[in-house]
């Protein structure tokens, strides 16, 4: 409790703060407008519902390209960590194309697919599955011998040591790195959104991105704080709960 | 008139002919058995005690088909071993329940790869183990939430849950307390007597060997050799502080100490 009323109070006053700043008239209005104007845009965005549309634009895009990165994450992951053949070709392979900043994936995308949502998905795949893979070998390959032994004198083989042992064993690498994947996901599909201007849908990238063609700073602040909560509340919401779990189950944490 | 020779009129339950295994490590090769023999017969209790890295482990892996020999021949029934089966179940040195499952749920996890039962068939055998172990109050409780003790209690019902022929247990009552491990030794000599299973133990404790075994096998240090061997004839149940437990215990503690380097002998 006196930790939420001391984080309550920092940040009141950086609103304060941000208040008082900007009414001394150091900048220009249009270039840091008060709390209030930036409240205002956002009552504005969401009463005429281009919030609520560039929000779920943007979790359509996000979510198709992190199941995809999973999708083919994993089984890479699961390859990588088979084999030492595995693990210096793909697992090398991917901690190469890890370091790469997700942007950096941009230019290649707008010459292959132009301005299209295949750019996007691009980017946000290639943004999210390296870091997935990894996690997912790395996970499979700290799993305890032990387990898989003491499985298999109880008769468990083939499949069954997979899914009922070795999978579960890796569980919590797994959550990390789908955090940790869902988290590159979401900054490379707003890296792409804010380059890739198509008419196809409307995401908080772009309207980020039109904010500032429009030299409308209480829309560029305003969607910023929207997509820190989109952020946040996915993570509340999706990972949370399972994190719970893992920490009540294993002991972590 | 023919005679039998003795293997053929007991025929060994399991059979280890002149095993040699050693392993690769970065500091060279290491070996860790040497020409093991041991016989041991359908329903017969075995103590193995040998010095700290003799191969007691490693030549339980063997016997449950975990790892291969280099040299020499593991037969259960007279046949080679194929590789892990649920007909040998092992209690593991190190803790070896999965965190991911809760105390029922590492109990029932041999229990649910045998075919033709019912799952209530299954949480009454489930139950009735953790109960022998005394963990009935703890069924849904977490692995990290256990105690060291508790933890190898589990691992014993998970041992014995799927009832099998052999059981081969590695230290598994190093870190409990007296009372707990005297209350098991019961428990375990009335079930070998009741189901007749064929148990390899490991331990240090010599005194526990002589409790617990028909027979009690010494090894050498490194590279591990079955040394010596001694019948244990004493009455059952027995009492670990028993006076005459504790005389043949004094006895193969001084042919133990013989063994190690600088001893007499
Ligand atoms: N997987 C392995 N890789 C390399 N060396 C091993 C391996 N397992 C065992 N060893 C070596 O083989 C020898 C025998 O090990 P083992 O675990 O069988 O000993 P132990 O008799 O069970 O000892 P303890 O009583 O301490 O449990 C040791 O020297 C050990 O270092
Ligand atoms: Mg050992």
């Amino acid at each position: 409790m006196r930790r939420r009323v001391r984080s309550l109070l920092f940040f009141a006053a950086l609103v304060v703060l941000w208040e008082a700043v900007a009414r001394a008239g150091i900048w220009h209005r249009a270039l840091l407008p008060t709390p209030y104007d930036v409240l205002s845009f956002l009552g504005r965005a969401a009463a005429d519902g281009t919030l609520l549309r560039a929000t779920l634009v943007t979790l359509r895009r996000l979510l198709l390209g992190y199941a995809v990165g999973l999708v083919l994450g994993i089984p890479l992951g699961v390859v990588a960590a088979r084999s030492a053949l595995g693990r210096d070709t793909l697992g090398l392979l991917a901690l190469g194309l890890q370091a790469l900043p997700s942007v950096c994936w941009l230019p290649m995308a707008l010459l292959w697919f132009g301005q299209t949502e295949s750019a996007m998905l691009f980017v946000v795949v290639m943004g999210t599955i390296w870091s997935i893979l990894l996690a997912a070998s790395d996970g499979l390959r700290s799993v305890p011998p032990i387990y898989v032994r003491a499985a298999r004198t109880m008769g468990s083989k083939g499949l069954h040591t997979w899914t009922r042992v070795i999978l579960p064993a890796a569980l919590p690498f797994f959550v990390t790195g789908m955090k940790q994947g869902w988290a590159f996901a979401w900054r490379s599909l707003m890296a792409a959104e804010i380059f890739v201007t198509i008419l196809t849908g409307f995401g908080l990238g772009q309207l980020l991105h039109y904010g500032r063609e429009l030299h409308a700073m209480d829309q560029v602040l305003g969607v910023m704080l929207v997509i820190v909560a989109v952020g946040l509340l996915v993570d509340r919401l999706a990972f949370a709960p399972l994190e719970r779990f893992l920490h009540t189950r294993w002991g972590t944490g | 008139m023919t005679t039998f020779p003795e293997e053929l009129a007991h025929p060994s339950k399991i059979a280890v002919r002149g095993v040699s295994k050693s392993y690769r490590t970065a500091a060279g090769v290491v070996a860790a058995l040497d020409d093991v023999s041991i016989d041991i017969a359908e329903g017969e209790f075995v103590c193995l005690v040998g010095p700290s890295g003799c191969g007691k482990s490693t030549l339980l892996n063997l016997v449950a088909g975990l790892d291969r020999a280099d040299r020499g021949e593991i037969l259960v029934d007279g046949a080679p071993v194929p590789g892990p089966g649920r007909d040998r179940m092992v209690m593991f040195q190190e803790a070896a329940l999965f965190p991911w499952l809760d105390v029922m749920g590492n109990t029932l996890f041999g229990l649910k790869l045998k075919p033709n039962l019912t799952p209530e068939a299954r949480r009454d055998v489930a139950l009735y183990y953790l109960r022998l172990v005394g963990l009935e109050g703890f069924l849904r409780a977490n692995v990290h939430e256990l105690s060291g003790g508790m933890k190898q209690r589990v691992a014993l019902a998970r041992a014995l849950a799927p009832n099998p022929r052999v059981l081969m247990m590695d230290e598994p009552f190093g870190a409990l307390d007296a009372m707990t491990r005297e209350q098991l030794y019961g428990d375990l000599q009335s079930i070998w007597q009741a189901k007749r299973k064929t148990i390899l133990f490991v331990t240090h404790n010599v005194r526990e060997a002589v409790c617990l075994g028909d027979r009690v096998a010494i090894m050498t240090p490194r590279p591990g050799r079955i040394r010596e061997e001694f019948r244990v004839t004493l009455p059952r149940p027995r009492d670990i502080n028993a006076l005459d437990v504790a005389g043949l215990g004094r006895e193969i503690t001084d042919a133990l100490r013989r063994l190690l380097p600088g001893g007499r002998g």
